[in-house]
């Protein structure tokens, strides 16, 4: 089984620790903008499925991170495709006014995994990941966009299959 | 080829005028194009262009301009588009690029983006200097065009413009988008940062309280920042 191609899908897992409460004056411009933000990512090229709670529209109140964590997390077909909406879209512009409203992450904040195309992660495993890549730094099962690793790498690894970290085997 | 060679290609001044045609149009552009924009024969421009390519200052492909394919669709048309690489040369030698990026990877880290875009913003006031707000989008193009981000202008999307139509006249505003990111090599790497620097630098460059205002509307392969004119779209 290869992981390349349409074969395996790359996911996002961000986690951002809010300044104030969301229902906040000074959280305002953030929540407006989710919607259209949301709907922008909906309608990417690319795009494969983002978590949203049960019967709401996004999943700003799940905090399986922490009380003040809201989580983001969502599956794409390629690399460009996660790139281009994250910087490239309405979304930038949320990013752009990142330190008004998220606190600095002194940890990474960012992970990006491969699975086989069809798997949807779930949170915990997301956490892993996220985990993983803060204990270990880097790798081809916990990366960043800085430090990126294609589904080849990740598949020759053994790290796309399967919700658990798996270590390197051999050289 | 290197950059001092790529560079000296464009001394001949037909073969300039031809990058720079080619590098305006943002899009693919064939030979008789070419040739008829610059006013030189075709099999000159023809020759200028390949000349361009083989520099690499240009990237030509080859396309069937009528859009058929098979038997009797004729031969695919050579066309040519600006190369993304870049070439720079400076004597001495020097090399901001690492001094920018080194200095983009700590004010990330240290989340400055705040002190970064202040800086921005007075930078683009003390550019813009005395002078009034920009008047309008013709002379924000000039002063964009000074400024390498090539700039063009654009009717406005559909939904954007009955939003500001509203009321008004019911034309497309059109906004000004611009094809090159001049701090293109860090803006990739942090983009946030950078790209809300770069919209702090416009601001500043346009002024406050003028009839033209800058917002991020990022889209792929173009700079993030458009400018519209600010009576038309109020908040």
């Amino acid at each position: 089984m290869t992981a390349s191609g349409y074969d395996a899908h790359l996911v996002q897992l961000n986690v951002a620790t809010l300044r104030f409460p969301l229902d906040d004056p000074r959280m305002a411009p953030f929540v407006e903008m989710l919607d259209t933000v949301n709907a922008a990512a909906d309608d990417a090229p690319g795009f494969v499925w983002r978590l949203v709670e049960e019967g709401a529209d996004d999943a700003t109140a799940l905090r399986p991170a922490g009380e003040d964590v809201i989580v983001n997390l969502s599956v794409w077909e390629t690399q460009e495709a996660l790139w281009g909406f994250t910087y490239r879209s309405e979304h930038l512009d949320v990013m752009r006014r990142r330190r008004e409203w998220f606190e600095r992450h002194i940890e990474a904040h960012l992970v990006l995994w491969w699975v086989p195309a069809g798997h949807l992660p779930t949170t915990g495993e997301a956490l892993e990941r996220l985990a993983d890549l803060r204990a270990h730094g880097p790798s081809a099962r916990a990366f960043t966009f800085a430090s990126f690793y294609s589904a080849d790498e990740a598949s020759a690894d053994g790290a796309a299959l399967g919700a658990h970290p798996v270590g390197r085997h051999g050289s | 080829m290197n950059d001092i060679d790529a560079i000296a290609a464009l001394q001949d001044p037909v073969r300039r005028r031809l990058y720079e045609y080619v590098a305006a149009q943002g899009r693919e552009v064939g030979r008789n194009e070419a040739a008829e924009a610059t006013g030189v024969a075709r099999t000159l421009a023809a020759h200028h262009l390949d000349r361009l390519a083989e520099a690499g200052l240009l990237d030509a492909g080859s396309r069937r301009l009528t859009g058929r394919s098979g038997p009797g669709a004729g031969r695919p048309a050579k066309v040519y588009t600006r190369s993304r690489d870049e070439r720079s040369v400076s004597l001495p030698a020097r090399d901001y690029r690492t001094a920018a990026e080194l200095l983009a990877e700590v004010a990330e880290q240290a989340g400055l983006d705040a002190g970064l875009c202040a800086a921005a913003r007075r930078r683009g006031e003390a550019l813009r200097g005395s002078a009034a707000p920009c008047g309008g989008l013709g002379e924000a193009m000039e002063m964009l065009a000074a400024r390498g981000y090539e700039p063009h202008l654009e009717a406005a999307e559909a939904a954007e413009a009955a939003e500001a139509a509203e009321g008004a006249t019911g034309a497309a505003a059109p906004v000004v988008r611009m094809r090159n990111c001049p701090f293109h090599a860090v803006a990739e790497r942090f983009p946030p940062l950078v790209c809300g620097m770069n919209l702090a630098l416009l601001e500043g460059l346009l002024g406050t309280g003028g009839p033209v205002r800058a917002r991020m509307d990022a889209r792929p392969g173009e700079c993030c920042v458009v400018l519209e004119s600010s009576k038309n779209n109020e908040d």
